[in-house]
């Protein structure tokens, strides 16, 4: 495997306590893969995610447990220095809002080709030949122009394609993406997922995407892990999960979105809201808002038990879910 | 059949782009909103999507009376409210009430939610007398869903999703005929959006509401809407009853705009064609000649460029009466079907 996070805790001191952001997550992603992390705000995706990059702001975040493994290396144990080498080269992010991620100081062809100064020891005009190569690879058009100019030049789309860009530079084995298209619009987050997938196609890239999209979700992930509350309630192959969902949270989003094919009666609503951070319910942390739970959801804590021989359900009353 | 509540015509707003200090020179204008007509009828959601500089925004600032706009109608009840000022103004205002995108922003974080929803009461202090105010305000609470004690707290300690139902609740306030909706659920998580849009539905029937709903969600103007108006810089190109723009749309930017739509049923991803537009949306200071969407458009063809094409019955629908017959601004409509029917489980009421 590509990448395994095993058992990762974070947790985060506030003024209202601690905040367990990350409680016992573990998934994985293959090369040529991708898997989706699924969740609303809150949920300990982007966390999850920061904590792999190896850029998680400490403090006020702590690891408490749990490794990252990296081709079978523990990034956790890594100094600050092998990380950096690590990060860009062997991994990169693509972050949300690409405007505040670029130097707006800064023209793009700088940026991308700082990349290949600092990490390639390359010659300023070697790196710049290589930045317009780059542009031209995430069909930004007429990338020899538009390279001397500043990100505020940009659209959002063509932003997040010199994002991409940046992200794809050193030819990572493995893309972290999250949200990168929630920001755009239809039209153009087509654009920009179908570069996505075209890349990682054609470098055999292993990529993790964090999104709260199920539209997105069912177009591009193999894998699928949903999150709540720091957790990983489900994972799946994507056909399968759609198709029938072993968690009651996952059931609740699949039916609280309206369709496009069709006009709605009164949407499913899942009740009440996610828990606060710092006083996860005990027992299993969806109970207070689900549907089957019972005494036992609110005492017992439920493993991941397995579904077939693909799948998890950290739900006790999975086989009702999925059978209904 | 009576009257449209509603009525917009030639609804114009450039905002003037000008050079110099002292001798200021209007060099060009921003065409944010750029000739749009639409009826609203009582107790009927008409959705108005679009992508983000369409002018969807500008259109629902011009409804409330947020923005003066440069020329066109808004015709209230029959009454040109553009040009009323003073009481009259004021008066017709009570009746049209705006729900905002952005729950976090919309909302003064240094009133408690009872003044914040109560603020109407001052401003239009013949809606309700001054002893029964407070009761109102926790009637308006119970209405949309939340604990009427909360009256006295203050937005930060509001989830995100309980704070749009403050701002509607604030909406509701003067019980207007119309709301105007920009975006009300799209800063909230999936969990939380079915909350608010459920409780926009039951809210209409109960105070027989019209709702002009803006969103770039196409699920989710599907699902409320009644009728549907796609914008395209400053434009609506294509307006119908909600089937016959999902189903049957004839203009290729609403195609386009409904296959790049994500669906969640991983089995449509082989078997559903996606119409990727080349480009981005040109600026709205030089809007192209002709048809504004030919410069992204597949079917682009020379008589695009000279002729702007009008929003009407397409004259080879004209003598059909099937449901590809609706206004469609394009010179070559043709009906394409572009959103599959999903293949996935049957929706349900979710476990239990």
């Amino acid at each position: 495997m590509l990448l395994e996070v095993r058992d990762l805790h974070v947790e985060f001191r506030t003024r209202d306590g601690i905040a367990k952001a990350v409680n016992g997550v573990s998934y994985g992603v293959d090369a040529g893969r991708t898997l989706a992390v699924l969740g609303e705000s809150g949920s300990g995706k982007s966390v999850t995610a920061q904590t792999v990059m190896g850029i998680l702001d400490v403090p006020p975040g702590r690891i408490t447990g749990g490794e990252v493994l990296f081709e079978g290396r523990d990034l956790l144990k890594l100094k600050e220095e092998e990380r950096r080498t690590v990060r860009g080269a062997e991994m990169a992010m693509i972050f949300q809002d690409a405007l505040s991620s670029l130097n707006p100081v800064l023209t793009v062809g700088d940026q991308l080709a700082e990349m290949f100064t600092v990490h390639r020891g390359m010659s300023r005009r070697d790196a710049r030949a290589r930045a317009v190569e780059l542009m031209d690879r995430v069909r930004i058009p007429g990338a020899r122009e538009r390279v001397k100019q500043y990100p505020h030049q940009f659209s959002g789309g063509m932003r997040q394609r010199i994002m991409i860009a940046m992200a794809m530079a050193l030819e990572p084995k493995l893309i972290i993406a999250d949200e990168p298209t929630t920001a755009l619009d239809v039209t153009v987050q087509a654009q920009v997922m179908d570069l996505l997938a075209d890349l990682q196609r054609e470098y055999d890239m292993g990529l993790i995407l964090i999104t709260h999209d199920l539209g997105v979700v069912a177009d591009v992930a193999d894998e699928i892990a949903v999150m709540y509350a720091g957790r990983i309630v489900e994972t799946a192959p994507v056909h399968e999960i759609y198709k029938a969902p072993a968690h009651p949270y996952t059931r609740g989003l699949l039916d609280s979105i309206p369709r496009l094919d069709q006009k709605g009666r009164e949407l499913y609503a899942i009740k009440g809201l996610p828990p606060s951070l710092t006083a996860i319910p005990p027992g299993c942390a969806f109970h207070p808002r689900c549907p089957l739970a019972r005494d036992v959801c609110r005492t017992d804590e439920p493993p991941l038990y397995q579904v077939g021989d693909t799948r998890g359900s950290a739900c006790h009353f999975w086989r009702e879910c999925l059978h209904d | 059949m009576t009257e449209p509540i509603l009525e917009v015509s030639g609804l114009v707003k450039h905002y003037p782009l000008t050079r110099g200090v002292l001798f200021k020179k209007q060099v060009g204008a921003v065409k944010a909103v750029d000739g749009v007509d639409f009826h609203l009828d009582a107790g009927e959601t008409l959705g108005i999507v679009g992508e983000s500089g369409c002018g969807k925004s500008t259109v629902a600032k011009m409804l409330v009376g947020l923005e003066q706009p440069t020329a066109g109608r808004i015709r209230y009840r029959g009454e040109d409210i553009t040009r009323l000022s003073g009481k009259a103004l004021k008066a017709v205002r009570r009746n049209i009430q705006m729900v905002f995108q952005d729950p976090y922003t919309s909302l003064n974080p240094r009133m408690t939610v009872g003044d914040i929803i109560g603020e109407a009461y001052e401003i239009h202090p013949e809606a309700a007398p001054k002893g029964d105010r407070r009761r109102r305000v926790r009637d308006l609470l119970d209405v949309v869903g939340l604990n009427p004690e909360y009256i006295n707290r203050y937005p930060h300690q509001f989830s995100g999703g309980q704070r749009q139902r403050i701002g509607i609740a604030r909406g509701l306030a003067l019980r207007p005929e119309i709301i105007v909706a920009d975006e009300p659920v799209s800063a909230l998580d999936v969990s939380v959006q079915a909350q608010v849009i459920n409780l926009m539905g039951r809210l209409q029937e109960e105070f027989h509401l019209s709702y002009v709903f803006i969103a770039h969600d196409l699920s989710i103007v599907r699902h409320i809407s009644d009728r549907v108006g796609v914008m395209y810089l400053g434009r609506i190109v294509e307006t119908g009853r909600d089937a016959e723009i999902y189903d049957h749309p004839t203009h290729p930017y609403t195609q386009a705009l409904l296959s790049a739509v994500p669906v969640p049923d991983p089995e449509a991803r082989e078997h559903r064609e996606r119409i990727i537009l080349a480009g981005d949306v040109p600026s709205p200071t030089n809007i192209p000649s002709g048809c504004r969407f030919r410069t992204r458009c597949f079917k682009a063809r020379e008589r695009c460029a000279l002729e702007v094409p009008l929003l009407a019955v397409p004259a080879e629908f004209r003598g059909t009466r099937g449901p590809a017959a609706h206004d469609s601004a394009c010179h070559f409509a043709e009906e394409i079907r572009v959103v599959p029917p999903e293949t996935g489980r049957e929706h349900g009421n979710g476990p239990g």
